[in-house]
């Protein structure tokens, strides 16, 4: 599993190479959940539409959100200088950035259901929950695995030298947030405007 | 505890070490193994098709027939359709990716042998959890699941089709990870692109199918099972849902998917056919770009499932003219097929026939999925016994007949031993008969009009159509007993088959320079390619007047003499049963997710998280970690190279007392081996 990278036939490591394969099957699971998302986007059999959401709110979730992709670079960039404490700094600081949207997220359903928007309201409801739960999904799975990081690197399970790993987990930190941009432009902002 | 006392220092996340017995295979990492165990638990659920197959051919075997009743035959062909689709011919697939494409790039696993076990394991206990649905109500809305007909069944019938082709779309896409990153990254060193056997390039094309196409299935399928299980209303036209979205989705998934059970085969076809041949593939750029060429297309032909849909006469067009373009880079296999054969020096055994009768088979099929690329003919043809013909002709007389020709092709590297080739012509010239006679016919009640999936055979449509039924319900009757004879040739041959020696065919890539049955470590020595078709050109070479002339032992350079001699230490994987323990907490997912109960679903987060960490610090069976030079050497391995021993020994040539010192050398000549 480990080969040495000057071993492999492309010179890149193969979990690499493997998270960047996932991650093109991964934009097609949201690509056709976007599609979905913006056929329904009148459809919303008499309940509320897109005149709901917050934006300036939304934008504030988004900058944090986008802040962590920030944070998990410079945990990166301390894992590969071999700097550990640093390192631990960053990613706890990246999976509370991620945590602080979570709450948003939660928040915002809440709020959307108390004004009269649920999961069963409409397709468009539907699609829009489904749409963003599964993201926020990926984001919780994200903060699992880098708490998982966080705490391997401090058992020693996370070695100085395996920076790979922390490069692995951030790539597909990077996608959950680049996922997120598409998200917020495509079914948020446009939509509003 | 007495046993962890005994073994000081290892805990429940230590290695299983035994690759003998039960707990050996349940354990196993090895990709042979893996790919042996896909194929024989592939054979079980081929047999549960044939017997839903049977319930329906019986019913239909004369009009107006109730042998079974109507909820009982929706049942059976949805069963039949989706057992054979994901739990026959995709698994039969992938067992020899499993199987073959380490040993056809000359590597000695896939890239995550771990990952590749539990992707085994999901397929399993997805197939269990499907089969399960037949104590509470078997899917029966067949194998497409039309949104909103399937999501106004009452009861589960529905939650358990969307859930368990959940699970079973996550095994392909773990496995297609995988496979892409093996293939991509792991090639023997001078193994290019266009160097690579055929078979692989096809592995290669329908693994990036799975892993673009199954998303797309996995989105249709959570919108399906949140309509039926948790109210969500995607596909629920009183609320304004769309009821043709899912016919998109399907299709968007569904056609890629035909491409993901035909290329395997193709790929096998196109290696079976040179070596029984004894040339090489004719137009091996054409074959490789039309492969590549077909995926691409394949992605744009969904809606000629949808002609008579609401789609509009534009996209009509549009898909019907794409349709016909996606015949071109078939129609350049097929001729590069023959071409491969014509002046060739045939060998027509079992495997050979199967693959003649796959390109013969699959133009048929061809030929009549050409017809529905034109609209208005389609429209007379849409859901009557036409159509079943055709995807038979495709499915089964063309991707099981590839399958099947492929299992004759390597069953002697995976067992050292030869199949029976009496029974095994028996075999083909039986199947051939009783395919034909099952699904010939079809296309004759299909044009007359005969409807799918009717419980019942109409009497109004005449004798003609109650004849050819009753023939295509005799051929189900050949064809069983033909797949009896494969199953005793099968065991007759493991058992007492004949020794095959290790290139039994004369052939002509990698994995025939292993021994047979393939060693756990498949290539002592990690081969060179200098060449496609890399094994025949170490076994011939051209003389002047282009004739192949056998290459004297010896005299090539690349055909060592000693590679079965093994000094070296090969560090291969190590068992875990990580795979499987992560697999159990799918039971409680998919019983959770259908019967809608958040302890069970709590239950099975809570396992699968725990899993997952005891997946990810499992420690290598050796030592403490993946990779430590100073680690001391194994002490169980006799044959380990002794530099461990003196951690003090200098590096070769950094020391000058140590090239004149006779005792070092010969300490570390094997180490450098």
């Amino acid at each position: 599993m480990s080969a040495a990278v000057e071993e492999t036939t492309l010179g890149l490591d193969h979990r690499k190479l493997a998270m960047w394969v996932f991650l093109g099957s991964e934009f097609m699971f949201f690509g056709a959940f976007i599609t979905t998302y913006l056929i329904y986007l009148n459809t919303t059999n008499g309940g509320p539409g897109v005149e709901l959401f917050d934006i300036p709110f939304t934008s504030v979730s988004s900058f944090v959100l986008v802040m962590s992709s920030l944070t998990m670079v410079l945990g990166h960039h301390a894992h590969e200088q071999g700097d550990m404490r640093r390192m631990r700094m960053w990613i706890l600081a990246t999976a509370l950035l991620g945590m602080v949207f979570i709450g948003g997220q939660a928040y915002e359903f809440t709020t959307f259901v108390k004004e009269g928007l649920t999961l069963t309201t409409s397709p468009f409801s539907s699609a829009f929950f489904v749409l963003t739960g599964f993201h926020g999904a990926h984001v919780t799975v994200g903060i699992i695995i880098l708490l998982g990081l966080y705490s391997l690197s401090l058992t020693g399970k996370v070695k100085k030298d395996q920076h790979v790993k922390t490069e692995m987990v951030g790539l597909y930190w990077h996608f959950v947030d680049v996922i997120w941009v598409i998200i917020f432009v495509v079914v948020y902002l446009i939509p509003s405007g | 505890m007495a046993s962890a006392s005994a073994t000081a220092g290892r805990s429940i996340f230590s290695r299983p070490m035994s690759t003998e017995g039960f707990g050996g295979w349940i354990t196993t990492t090895d990709h042979k193994r893996v790919g042996v165990m896909y194929f024989w638990t592939s054979m079980v659920f081929f047999f549960l098709g044939g017997i839903e197959a049977w319930l329906v051919r019986a019913q239909l075997a004369a009009a107006e027939l109730n042998l079974v009743n109507e909820e009982l035959y929706n049942q059976a062909f949805t069963m039949h359709g989706v057992t054979m689709v994901f739990l026959v011919v995709m698994p039969l697939g992938a067992a020899a990716f499993n199987y073959l494409i380490p040993l056809q790039i000359g590597a000695r696993d896939v890239a995550f042998p771990r990952l590749n076990a539990w992707s085994y394991w999901v397929y399993l206990f997805g197939g269990l959890f499907l089969y399960s649905s037949w104590f509470f109500g078997a899917p029966n809305g067949g194998w497409f699941g039309y949104a909103p007909l399937s999501t106004q069944i009452p009861g589960h019938n529905m939650a358990f089709y969307a859930v368990s082709l959940q699970i079973l779309g996550l095994s392909s896409l773990a496995a297609s990870v995988n496979f892409i990153t093996t293939m991509l990254n792991m090639r023997a060193p001078g193994m290019t692109f266009m160097r690579m056997p055929v078979f692989i390039w096809m592995s290669l094309v329908t693994n990036f199918l799975l892993l673009f196409a199954m998303p797309i299935i996995a989105v249709a399928l959570f919108m399906l099972q949140f309509d039926v299980v948790f109210g969500t209303q995607f596909f629920q036209p009183a609320t304004g849902g769309d009821p043709v979205l899912w016919q998109h989705l399907f299709w968007l998934f569904g056609h890629p998917e035909v491409y993901i059970m035909i290329l395997p085969g193709m790929g096998m076809v196109s290696e079976v056919l040179p070596v029984f041949s004894r040339k090489p593939l004719f137009g091996y750029a054409a074959v490789v770009f039309a492969g590549a060429a077909i995926a691409f297309i394949g992605f744009g032909v969904w809606a000629h499932h949808m002609f008579t849909s609401a789609t509009g006469p534009v996209a009509r067009s549009a898909f019907g003219l794409a349709t016909m373009f996606i015949a071109v880079p078939t129609g350049i296999k097929i001729f590069n097929w023959v071409f491969t054969m014509w002046g060739g020096k045939i060998k027509f055994n079992s495997a050979m026939l199967f693959s003649v009768g796959f390109v013969s088979m699959f133009t048929i099929g061809g030929l009549s999925g050409v017809t529905h690329a034109i609209v208005p003919h389609d429209a007379q043809q849409t859901d009557t016994y036409w159509i079943v013909a055709h995807f038979h002709y495709v499915l089964f007389g063309g991707a099981l007949f590839g399958l099947i020709s492929g299992f004759y092709f390597w069953f002697p590297k995976v067992t050292g031993k030869l199949m029976n080739e009496t029974l095994g012509k028996w075999h083909f010239w039986t199947w051939f008969l009783g395919f034909n006679l099952t699904f010939g016919p079809m296309h004759m009640s299909g044009l007359l009009g005969q409807p799918r999936r009717t419980a019942v055979l109409p009497a109004e449509l005449g004798g003609d159509v109650e004849l050819y039924n009753l023939l295509s319900t005799v051929g189900v009757g050949v064809l069983t007993v033909s797949a009896s004879i494969f199953l005793f040739n099968l065991i007759k041959s493991i058992r007492s088959g004949e020794a095959s020696g290790d290139d039994p065919w004369d052939a002509r890539t990698l994995e025939w320079t292993t021994p047979s049955p393939t060693p756990h470590y498949n290539f002592a020595k990690i081969p060179e390619v200098t060449a496609r078709d890399e094994f025949w050109h170490r076994k011939y070479a051209e003389s002047e007047d282009g004739r192949a002339v056998p290459v004297p032992v010896g005299a090539s350079d690349d055909n060592a003499g000693d590679a079965h001699d093994d000094h070296e230490h090969i560090h291969m994987p190590d068992p875990s049963y990580w795979p499987l323990v992560m697999t159990l907490g799918l039971f409680p997912f998919g019983y959770g997710m259908v019967f809608r109960s958040a302890p069970l679903l709590v239950i099975a987060a809570v396992w699968m998280l725990a899993g997952f960490f005891g997946w990810i610090i499992e420690p290598v069976a050796e030592g403490d970690d993946d990779y430590d030079p100073d680690a001391p050497p194994r002490g169980d391995d006799p044959d380990a190279p002794p530099r461990g021993d003196d951690p003090d020994a200098p590096p070769r040539g950094d020391d000058p007392d140590a090239s004149s010192s006779g005792d070092s050398d010969a300490h570390l000549a094997p180490a450098a081996h």
